[in-house]
């Protein structure tokens, strides 16, 4: 795999620490309002640019979600882009066949069945 | 969480993951830094010094208006989502301002991620329709004899704006200018304002 950064690392110039660009906050908000979030984002970011799909591709199965949400005369959810995003990623990986719907769903559950606390550091 | 309820956002992200990685697709160091890029490096301070360079730099505004993308990695910013952004200048009496209607494009290399509102369908569906109202109710009052161009993300193009300098800063560098130049403005739903 290529390194995606590449094609990025010119963009990381020495930024002010304060001001109104100053990051994390240069929205006036947090970019992700949850780590998942950023997970989604970064997964459809790295496989595009690694070539599993093109983001023509990635764009097209997001167009879908929102509209079918936007055109649902009842919304089962609120409004939440970055649901839109996971799914329309997992429509692409399950069109193209990189992985099935059942499988992710198995692992969903696997995952869904540790004990509370599992991703907190023991003491050894 | 209950069976055969919803899967939970955070759990399918984080089995998705796994099944990727194992399957030798995503390396997770390489998504932490794209991720790390995004949330602390890449945004509209980007923007900010390509506009204060076209304020100043007249050959620089010619070729930015011609060739954005180009221009734009003259400064050294590039990346998903830059390969074509097509720059567009308001004026006095010309008001570009930017929506993706159907989705959330974004020129990321230059202002970031998107804000929550541009992505709101409230915002998406109503830019589109009454451009002067929307703008109002975000704080921009135009004149009635403003031209109004609203820029839909429909292709692969990417917009971005240059806002009009504000007068009482032509004897301002370039440098005291980019502090001036805010996301808003870059996607044309407020004005620069003079310090």
């Amino acid at each position: 795999m290529t390194t995606p950064l590449e094609g990025q690392s010119a963009t990381t110039a020495p930024l002010d620490a304060e001001g109104p660009a100053a990051p994390p906050r240069s929205n006036g908000e947090l970019v992700f309002v949850e780590p998942w979030q950023s997970r989604a984002f970064g997964m459809a970011v790295t496989l595009s640019e690694a070539g599993v799909f093109t983001w023509p591709q990635f764009r097209a199965a997001l167009i879908a979600r929102i509209s079918a949400w936007e055109s649902a005369p009842v919304k089962d959810e609120n409004w939440n882009y970055y649901q839109h995003w996971l799914d329309a990623l997992q429509d692409v990986l399950v069109g193209q066949g990189t992985v099935s719907a059942d499988e992710v769903t198995a692992r969903t559950r696997t995952l869904a069945r540790r004990p509370p606390g599992h991703d907190h550091p023991h003491p050894r | 969480m209950t069976t055969g309820g919803p899967l939970p956002a955070a759990l399918r992200t984080e089995a998705l993951e796994q099944l990727l990685t194992e399957r030798g697709l995503i390396d997770p160091k390489v998504m932490d830094g794209i991720i790390t890029n995004y949330e602390t490096n890449v945004g509209p301070l980007n923007g900010a010094k390509v506009v204060a360079r076209a304020w100043t730099d007249p050959q620089y505004r010619r070729r930015l208006l011609e060739d954005g993308t180009a221009a734009i990695k003259e400064l050294g910013f590039s990346g998903s989502q830059g390969e074509h952004i097509v720059v567009v200048e308001n004026t006095a009496t010309t008001h570009n301002v930017v929506v993706c209607t159907l989705c959330s494009c974004y020129p990321w290399p230059v202002l970031g991620l998107p804000p929550s509102w541009y992505k709101d369908p409230a915002y998406r569906a109503r830019m589109v329709k009454e451009p002067r109202t929307v703008l109002s109710e975000m704080g921009l009052e135009l004149a009635d004899d403003v031209r109004i161009t609203v820029r839909d993300s429909t292709s692969e193009v990417r917009w971005l704006v240059l806002p009009e300098r504000p007068a009482g800063t032509e004897h301002l560098p370039e440098e005291q200018l980019v502090p001036l130049v805010t996301r808003d403005a870059m996607v044309g739903v407020a004005k620069v304002k003079a310090p």
